[in-house]
């Protein structure tokens, strides 16, 4: 039985060696930080308590469905770094619309078909702003850093001339309850985040478009001759993207009350760190929402960690910084010294 | 003639693996010597001991004009004038045609400042001796890639070269060019240059080889010349199996036209071109690089659009507007550069051999079902007798002839009408050449009509049931193989 258990796991191991390493990191960051919160504490916090579990599990549902929508345009060896300027875009435009017609949709009991409305009508255009992000790809050639990152200012600049700088706040109660809310413990966020990352996973392993978008990831001309529809498949990854951003904007919106221009701007790189982390390819073709799931896990805690042994937010910033350098380091370091894995077989 | 070079007792191992056995070889001065052998016959490694990049085995003793080494360096091998010309280039692309030729002359005479002056006299000199006129300022990434490798052959005639190295050369290059590659040899010849050359091409081995040595398994086989032996012999010699090659079995006279291709023209491309393919034929096209039979291929297969004529397929006029078009139809394509459009190199056999099917194996679901992909891929590993070492290896571990094999698999899985094949066996050795020989000749028999594209007049010749020979755009000849093809296309056509 042991021994079963063993063999399946050395074997799972051999077929994902991008993410092998992560299990035994996840237990190694959760001992450590058990250990040194202890200590430091002296006995008054721990790491390993309810309360903790909470507020990691109530932060980690919009982190993963951005790192979800980072993840996909990199598997095509794209990017999409309007993910953050996107949700706020789409918050605050969700937040307007809440504010607008609120009062009157709750004078007539509507208050629910609003909001119902103002969340169909927020993944929409989310999904449009995506859209447009794979028309400047597919379309226009433009390459995925240049036309992401433009798009990151258009929607940035948008979303500041409609709030004037302002933060747009007092969202109406019912809507909080998506943050808030949960069954038999369980947030509704998190629920949302498990079920789109399931979805995700049965889409990427088991849809024809997820196969075709890992394998015009790693070489789309061969991908092209092979009679993929490249613009097609383009185009419904930045779209997918856009409503893995659209269900991030909602949770953050509720979970603030409020909407602005410049929320969670410093997520964009974690969103890229814990996609590398989790085995994600940066050059395209390779990754699954198995590792990106378990790298979200180990970042949390080492995030809720660094919080509650007093370090600085800023200083944890530019440990972000410095991991993700050196996981792309190591991975580039693997890909020259691949050890002893399998030699090829000679004709 | 005296021996220039003598290697004796060359024995290489690595870790286990015997690469060369006991070697003996040797090179006179000024001669043109093919080395002949199948890949992983130990070619590659008896060329980097020769230029010093391996250290030989104990015991292995190497002589170059009467000075015995045990081994060589890297650096004495450059002091000895051996110079190695590989087939991945190894150029600066960004960088002129004169800075990739002279840049080592950049820091001469301990001046700080590049004399540009010098840099353009010594790439003058060096071009000179090949007759080469080339425009130095250009970027040397802009030239086509003939060019590119006169312009590291001239780098490697800087110093005193002795012994030039050329390790498959021709692979990419048009006919013409092979043709002014091998003037190239001549001249250097003239000059007392020794040329040791790598080909899979045989013809060629034939056309300029004065002697041949041949290894397999990392033996020497033996030492020949070519006027003494065959193509047949040769064969024989680097595999170690006889082979015959069977011609096409006949096409059925009644059988329908499959294919009717009438005065298709796409402007700049191709033009007026007109011929029919009958289900269970073999049509081959054959022509220089850049005589439009890609561009026609691409048209058929949906990928560009004619500018006027007409396509039939079985009767029924056919517009395709992309390759999922033509792939619906019954069209499949393998391109020409196998590395880049053909597989994906870091992707699993599954995955490479299911792309073109995957509609096709979806559950009511509209999931991947996995199993049907893995016995589907399985029965075509069987079928086409594929090497792997399982199915979820990366295509990138498989020799050329086997990932030939998947492309083609990946097409036959689409239950093809027609099927393209351009350039289907472009660097794959001998054996795996036969091999996708005698697969396609099977599937014409199974009354699938195949277009065959081949610059290698004797892949065409024995494989097709009719030839059409193309040059700028237009088919100019049209023959059946019998037996003064050869010559015909030779003297009429430039052809080899």
């Amino acid at each position: 039985m042991l021994n079963n258990l063993l063999a399946a796991s050395r074997a799972w191991g051999k077929r994902n060696a991008e993410m092998a390493a992560l299990p035994f990191l996840l237990v190694g960051v959760v001992l450590l930080l058990s250990v040194a919160i202890e200590i430091t504490s002296e006995g008054n916090v721990h790491f390993l308590s309810v309360e903790n579990f909470g507020a990691m599990a109530a932060q980690i549902p919009e982190l993963g469905l951005l790192s979800l929508a980072m993840m996909v345009t990199m598997l095509t060896a794209g990017i999409n770094l309007s993910i953050i300027s996107s949700a706020n875009l789409v918050g605050v435009t969700m937040a307007i619309t809440m504010l607008t017609f609120g009062p009157g949709a709750a004078s007539a009991g509507l208050t629910l078909p609003l909001i119902v409305l103002t969340i169909v009508g927020g993944l929409l255009f989310s999904v449009l702003l995506g859209l447009f992000n794979g028309l400047l790809i597919a379309k226009l050639k433009i390459t995925p850093v240049l036309a992401t990152l433009g798009t990151m200012i258009l929607y940035e600049g948008l979303t500041l001339a409609i709030t004037k700088g302002y933060v747009i706040s007092g969202m109406p109660e019912e809507f909080l309850v998506i943050a808030s809310g949960d069954v038999f413990g369980v947030p509704y966020a998190l629920i949302v985040f498990t079920v789109a990352a399931v979805v995700m996973a049965y889409v990427l392993q088991r849809r024809p478009f997820g196969r075709q978008l890992y394998m015009l990831g790693s070489n789309q001309t061969a991908a092209s001759f092979s009679a993929v529809n490249i613009d097609r498949v383009i185009l419904k990854t930045y779209m997918l993207s856009g409503l893995l951003v659209g269900l991030a904007a909602i949770i953050m919106l509720s979970r603030f009350s409020s909407a602005n221009a410049r929320q969670g701007t410093s997520l964009l790189l974690v969103t890229v760190l814990i996609a590398v982390l989790g085995g994600t390819d940066p050059d395209g073709g390779f990754g699954k929402v198995l590792g990106l799931v378990m790298a979200l896990v180990i970042m949390q805690c080492i995030t809720s960690g660094l919080n509650l042994l007093g370090i600085s937010s800023f200083l944890t910033l530019g440990l972000w910084g410095a991991l993700l350098i050196g996981v792309i380091a190591y991975r580039s370091y693997r890909a020259k010294n691949p050890g002893n894995r399998p030699k090829s077989v000679s004709a | 003639m005296s021996d220039f070079i003598a290697m004796r007792h060359v024995t290489k191992n690595y870790a286990g693996v015997q690469a060369l056995k006991d070697i003996d070889f040797q090179l006179k001065r000024g001669e043109i010597h093919c080395l002949c052998g199948e890949n992983g016959s130990g070619k590659s490694t008896l060329i980097k001991i020769l230029s010093g990049v391996v250290k030989p085995d104990e015991g292995s003793e190497i002589t170059i004009d009467g000075r015995v080494f045990p081994h060589l360096s890297a650096h004495e091998a450059l002091e000895q004038g051996v110079r190695v010309i590989y087939q991945d280039l190894a150029l600066f692309p960004n960088l002129t045609v004169k800075e990739n030729i002279a840049f080592q002359s950049f820091s001469e005479k301990g001046s700080p400042m590049v004399s540009w002056n010098q840099v353009e006299k010594t790439a003058r000199g060096a071009m000179s001796l090949i007759g080469l006129d080339l425009d130095l300022n250009r970027l040397t990434g802009t030239l086509p890639i003939a060019q590119q490798q006169l312009v590291e052959i001239t780098r490697a005639l800087i110093g005193e070269p002795k012994l030039l190295v050329l390790d498959e050369p021709t692979a990419s290059l048009t006919r013409k060019e092979v043709n002014a590659l091998f003037e190239v040899i001549f001249r250097l010849k003239s000059r007392g240059v020794t040329t040791m050359f790598v080909s899979h091409k045989l013809n060629e081995v034939f056309e300029i080889a004065e002697r041949v040595t041949v290894l397999r398994d990392g033996e020497r086989i033996g030492e020949y010349v070519p006027s003494e032996i065959d193509h047949k012999k040769l064969v024989f010699l680097m595999t170690g199996r006889k082979y015959e090659s069977a011609l096409p079995s006949p096409v059925d006279p009644l059988a329908p036209n499959l294919l009717e291709v009438k005065n298709l023209t796409r402007n700049g491309e191709f033009t007026d071109l007109s011929f029919t393919v009958k289900k269970g034929e073999i049509v081959g096209i054959t022509g220089l690089l850049g005589s439009g039979r890609t561009e026609l291929a691409l048209a058929i297969f949906g990928m560009t659009v004619p500018d006027s004529g007409s396509l039939l397929l079985e009767g029924k006029a056919i517009k395709p507007r992309s390759n999922s078009d033509a792939k619906k139809l019954g069209i499949g394509y393998v391109p020409e550069d196998r590395l880049r459009q053909g597989v994906i190199q870091a992707q699993s056999i599954l995955d490479n051999m299911s792309l073109t099917v995957l509609e096709k194996l979806k559950t009511t679901l509209g999931l991947l079902d996995k199993q049907k992909m893995k016995t589907d891929a399985q029965t075509w590993v069987k079928d086409l007798q594929i090497k792997i070492p399982s199915l979820d290896s990366s295509v990138k571990t498989l020799s050329g002839g086997n990932q030939q094999k998947v492309v083609l698999s990946k097409w036959l899985a689409t239950n093809p009408k027609l099927l393209i094949l351009d350039e289907p066996t472009i660097g794959i050795d001998v054996l795996a050449k036969n091999g996708v020989h005698d697969l396609v000749k099977k599937l014409a028999t199974k009354g699938i009509g195949i277009i065959l594209i081949s610059d290698e007049i004797p892949e065409v010749l024995s494989n097709c049931h009719r030839v059409l020979v193309m040059q700028k755009g237009r088919f100019v000849h049209e023959l059946v193989p019998g037996p003064d093809a050869e010559r015909d296309l030779l003297e009429n056509f430039n052809l080899s």
